[in-house]
């Protein structure tokens, strides 16, 4: 919008910093202290990561004294800062990359055609597949999805533009925290409770496990999707009413539209919150080794319980059943994967043209 | 507030003409309060009183189905509160049955929090405003799919990988910091402790607390930020005076949504952790008190009477728990409403 | 509160009644085209149709596994379930009718005969089906044999001997070096008929030194917690140090003590842990087709292994649907079998039942029939 903020930083920066540390040097700083700190390690017999993180600490220190004398105060907080956010995001990185080459290196022994295409009806050892449970988990999270979501985003729609702090919106907001802190174990056991006050006990069927996600999924739905709708800028609500738009138009056209992006990221997130779980569905949905593709008759297996179950049980020779797990496990991200992709695909284009 | 964004205001009022056009013959009653609009009166009320109220019935279904999920674990749970000491597990009163695993519950939260709540900004930033742009899509994707790996997964994890790796850490933790309560020790052998637990659930509430704030961190307004930089300041500045504050209602949704999470995991912490029926605070042995969804994972399988009964009172306690923490929390976030867009 | 609970109960018992009765109308004819009825025909020869569903016990999952294969290969049209949800959901789904039939790591209680008569419409029966051996692993680098008495077993699992260099345990173990290490005592964490056993071997063989009542929850707050087989398992690899009991089948290449029974040593072995099984009494007081039993742990016997579990199956004498009742009985009869018990044998490492015990549990089998 504003032209001059274009010459301006080059200017300031050489007038008033007149000197400040090339780029390569708080980097370098670094890597020499981690190395220092890697053969300190080494040769004094410790640990090595006893050295790496000695060598982080020393530079944590050492490039804010370093560039506290040359460029001063302020700069010296920003490098800093640099610093301490890129090393929170190596230190979580760590684990989580732990956990992906875990379950992809453990993952690839049995993951083939036949691990697709077959279930495990009548499979004792090896061989067999998760044909059964990758039709369970696509049926139940999609009906999991379609309960949850049209909830969900209304409800952010009602807490955002219509509750308006009433006592009723103020009570929801406290009832979706703690709705996302229910076990979900008990959502799975109450889920069995409701539907067997209507089937009859031992009732085991897909939906059911979609209604015990849908307890658990929904309050996701609607904390992200609430965040998202918040951050639209009053004026285009304003910009709307001002041309006549009546609010419920507004809402659709205005604010979910300018909030599309993160409504599609947020409903991914909450998928990707219960695709995983095993509990609940353990409990409602049951188990089988059959291919059941009727949701609403019969017992239906999913890809955690599939994992769950061969990990537990894998039997005399556990090394096949551990091999699915992997598989099962590796099976599941990739479901993930491609459903990210397909909501990154969603937001890129909705997305409006924006400064970013 | 400030004055952001009215550039970004061309979509809306694009959109805006067929929407004013729907109700169809703008001209026809010009009489009519300045504010509302006054075209077709009865058509606009009656898609607005269809919307708003299915929203509100949106919201009540919340209500319902918390209240449905309440009523369930009172009927169920209730005979656990009035039953004789010598009818329930471990023979003792159902406080003294609940009381471990409610401080084991908030103990294993609070650690898994602690840990992750920085670190989830310190990456969400790292995405949002550190990394190179193609960098940083390919890592928040990255991020996003961790959120989906199934928490038997994380579990196994724990036990394969990090306990072990854990215990020359614990080790070491005990002889230079043994004179610390949290690690007294003895150092358990298999490195299965409430530390371990937290950790693990520290790693599986990263992602989902990311991807939020990185969300959110996204959405602040462009100019605020280029307002900052042009009076001088540093990234660093930058984003305390912009991009937190825009953020901390968000902030502190994504840390609620990861402390709902970690209070409600079962099965990871049920794998990984060693429990028992004690209350102590010393992270590193093996002997630790149990969570009350780990309990119920571990225990509702071969329990029957009284003992499932027992095991969904604990339930109602956790529900009673976080319903408790929750309301803090808004308690405290209550006044920061200023930054949300929809104030008005 | 109660009251409530069992209005619901019984509403929700008549509503399956009525759906259920429509439920099976549905499996037969998905099933079926020829319903035989009476259905008294030779239980083993026919080929049968039903679709049956089971849960309980997860320790015979692997055997379960084995079971359904081999029973749907000869049955391609039979369709049985099995959840290993646990013996306690087991015991209760099969008490109020939810399941056909049920496995369990122990026997009905007083007050579920009472319910499962009532559900069945008649009676019950029960028998142990799986048995299988629970080993006393140990990871010890360097110590590929170890000796133990119940009474060091019960000290070492209440933390009574906390060195593996005791006195008591180098006393057993003339000849091997102990090391001087803590000893790590895991158990399971979670309830279950394999830590019911091994507390009822311990407070039998060694009532002296085991104070605890027998229990599927670990009464100590000493030693470690690991949840499910596997993670017993998988404690016992990680740490150096460690002993705990587990399904034998799944010792891998842990060390396994040889335990003390009379004056000599045992390693277990599917035919010492069957030896045991086959010396048990049969509770008495119990209906008709109740095989329970009652396990000698403390025998002085020579080659009897005593620390075994021994998982049951539940049915009922009656049910609804010929079709259901045929299925039933040719999956027990064929889970009896010599063959049954060699698939599970072979897939889950259990110890096959006697022809003892076969003939009990086929004359209970042969009593089911259809209403």
């Amino acid at each position: 919008m504003t032209a001059p903020a274009q010459p301006a930083p080059a200017a300031v920066r050489s007038s008033l910093a007149g000197r400040s540390l090339p780029a390569w040097a708080p980097w370098t700083i670094v890597g020499v202290a981690i190395a220092v700190g890697l053969l300190a390690g080494v040769s004094t017999g410790l640990n090595v990561a006893l050295g790496i993180v000695l060598g982080v600490l020393v530079a944590l220190v050492a490039v804010p004294a370093v560039s506290t004398v040359v460029e001063g105060g302020r700069r010296a907080r920003d490098r800093l800062a640099t610093l301490l956010v890129t090393l929170a995001f190596a230190l979580a990185l760590l684990p989580l990359l732990s956990v992906l080459i875990t379950v992809v290196d453990n993952g690839t022994a049995r993951f083939d055609a036949t691990f697709l295409t077959d279930d495990m009806r009548g499979v004792v050892g090896e061989g067999g597949g998760a044909l059964h449970a990758i039709v369970g988990t696509l049926e139940i999270t999609a009906a999991a999805t379609l309960i949850s979501v049209p909830i969900g985003v209304l409800c952010a729609v009602y807490l955002v533009e219509y509750g308006g702090g009433r006592w009723l919106a103020r009570a929801i907001t406290l009832l979706v925290d703690v709705m996302t802190g229910v076990p979900s174990i008990v959502a799975g056991l109450f889920a069995y409770a409701l539907f067997s006050i209507f089937f009859g006990p031992g009732i085991r069927f897909g939906i059911g496990g979609a209604v015990a996600l849908s307890v658990l999924m929904i309050p996701v739905v609607i904390r992200s999707v609430e965040e998202m709708l918040k951050l639209v800028p009053n004026e285009l609500r304003e910009a709307a009413y001002a041309l006549g738009v009546p609010k419920w138009l507004t809402v659709v056209r205005v604010v979910l539209r300018t909030a599309a992006a993160g409504i599609a990221t947020g409903v991914t997130i909450a998928i990707s919150r219960v695709i995983g779980e095993t509990a609940p569905l353990l409990i409602i949905a049951g188990a089988t080794t059959r291919t059941n593709y009727d949701i609403f008759d019969g017992r239906m297996e999913t890809l955690p319980i599939f994992t769950y179950q061969s990990l537990m049980n894998p039997g005399a020779r556990p090394e096949f059943g551990v091999d699915r797990a992997w598989a099962a496990a590796l099976t599941l991200i990739i479901i993930v994967m491609l459903l990210n992709l397909v909501a990154r695909l969603i937001s890129r284009f909705f997305s409006l043209p924006s400064g970013r | 507030m400030t004055k952001p964004a009215t550039a970004p205001s061309g979509p809306p009022s694009g959109d805006a003409p067929p929407g004013d056009a729907e109700p169809g013959g703008s001209p026809a009653q010009p009489q009519s309060s300045p504010h509302a609009v006054p075209v077709a009166r009865s058509a606009r009320r009656f898609g607005d009183l269809l919307f708003s109220g299915a929203a509100t019935l949106a919201g009540l279904s919340i209500v319902v189905t918390l209240a449905a999920v309440f009523l369930f674990l009172i009927g169920q749970g209730f005979p656990a509160f009035t039953a004789d000491a010598e009818d329930l597990p471990g023979e003792q009163n159902f406080a003294a049955y609940v009381a471990p695993l409610l401080f084991g519950t908030v103990w294993a939260a609070v650690i898994a929090l602690v840990v992750a709540a920085p670190l989830a900004i310190g990456i969400a930033l790292f995405i949002s405003h550190y990394a190179p742009r193609r960098l940083a899509q390919g890592l928040g994707y990255l991020v996003d799919l961790l959120a989906a790996v199934p928490s038997v997964v994380y579990g196994a994890w724990g036990i394969v990988f990090l306990a072990p790796h854990a215990v020359p850490v614990y080790r070491w933790l005990e002889r230079y910091f043994g004179w610390l309560p949290f690690f007294d020790g003895p150092t358990s052998a298999t490195g299965r402790t409430m530390l371990t637990a937290g950790l693990v659930l520290a790693v599986m509430i990263l992602p989902i607390m990311t991807a939020i704030n990185r969300e959110v961190f996204l959405q602040t307004p462009r100019l605020l930020e280029e307002a900052a930089m042009a009076l001088g300041a540093t990234r660093w500045e930058t984003i305390r005076m912009t991009v937190l504050p825009f953020g901390r209602s968000g902030i502190i949704s994504a840390g609620m949504l990861g402390l709902g999470r970690a209070l409600g995991e079962t099965l990871a912490v049920a794998m990984v952790l060693s429990a028992t029926d004690v209350i102590t605070v010393n992270v590193i042995s093996s002997t630790n008190p149990a969570t009350i969804a780990a309990n119920i994972a571990l225990d509702f399988p071969d329990s029957s009477g009284l003992a499932v009964d027992a095991l969904i009172a604990s339930g109602l306690v956790l529900f009673a728990l976080t319903f408790v923490v929750n309301y803090i929390a808004r308690v405290i976030v209550a006044r920061r409403r200023e930054f949300s867009g929809a104030n008005a | 509160m109660k009251l409530m609970k069992r209005q619901v109960a019984v509403l929700g018992i008549a509503l399956t009644a009525m759906l259920g009765l429509a439920a099976c109308g549905d499996d037969e004819e998905n099933g079926a085209d020829t319903p035989s009825p009476g259905g008294s025909s030779a239980p083993a020869a026919a080929e049968v149709s039903g679709t049956i569903n089971g849960a309980g016990a997860s320790s015979q999952a692997s055997a379960m596994e084995a079971w359904i294969a081999g029973f749907t290969e000869a049955n391609p049209d039979a369709t049985v379930n099995y959840d290993p949800a646990g013996s306690g959901a087991g015991r209760e789904q099969f008490t109020s009718g939810a399941v056909q039939f049920a496995g369990s790591d122990a026997y009905l209680k007083d007050d579920e005969v009472t319910a499962a008569q009532e559900t069945c419409g008649g009676d019950f029966i029960e028998f142990p089906a799986y048995i299988s051996p629970i080993a006393v692993a140990y990871n010890l680098p360097g110590v590929d044999s170890l000796k133990l008495s119940p009474s060091v077993i019960a000290r070492i699992f209440d933390a009574k001997i906390t060195k593996w260099n005791d006195p008591a345990i180098a006393a057993l173990n003339e000849g091997v070096t102990l090391p001087d290490l803590d000893i790590t005592a895991v158990h399971r964490s979670d309830e279950s008929g394999t830590t019911s056993n091994f507390t009822d071997y311990l407070a039998k063989a060694a009532s002296a030194d085991w104070p605890y009542e027998a229990g599927g929850e670990w009464p100590t707050q000493t030693g470690e917690g690991a949840a499910q087989t596997q993670g017993v398992a998988a404690a016992l690899r990680a740490g150096e140090g460690t002993i705990g009991y587990l399904d034998a089948s799944q010792a891998g290449e842990l060390g396994i003590a040889a335990v003390q029974v009379g004056d000599e040593f045992v390693e277990y072995s599917p035919e010492a842990a069957a030896a045991v099984v086959d010396a048990a009494t049969v509770v008495s007081g119990r209906p008709q087709y109740s095989y329970a039993i009652d396990l000698p742990r403390d025998t002085t016997a020579s080659g009897v292994y005593p620390i075994v579990l021994v998982s049951y199956l539940l049915a009922c004498t009656q049910y609804d649907s010929a079709d259901q009742a045929d299925t039933v009985k040719a999956f027990l009869s064929y889970v009896i079998s010599e063959d049954g018990q060699a698939a599970a044998a072979e897939n889950a490492g259990s110890a096959p039942i006697s022809d003892a015990q076969r003939e009990q549990a086929q004359a209970a089998i042969d009593a089911i029939s259809a209403a």
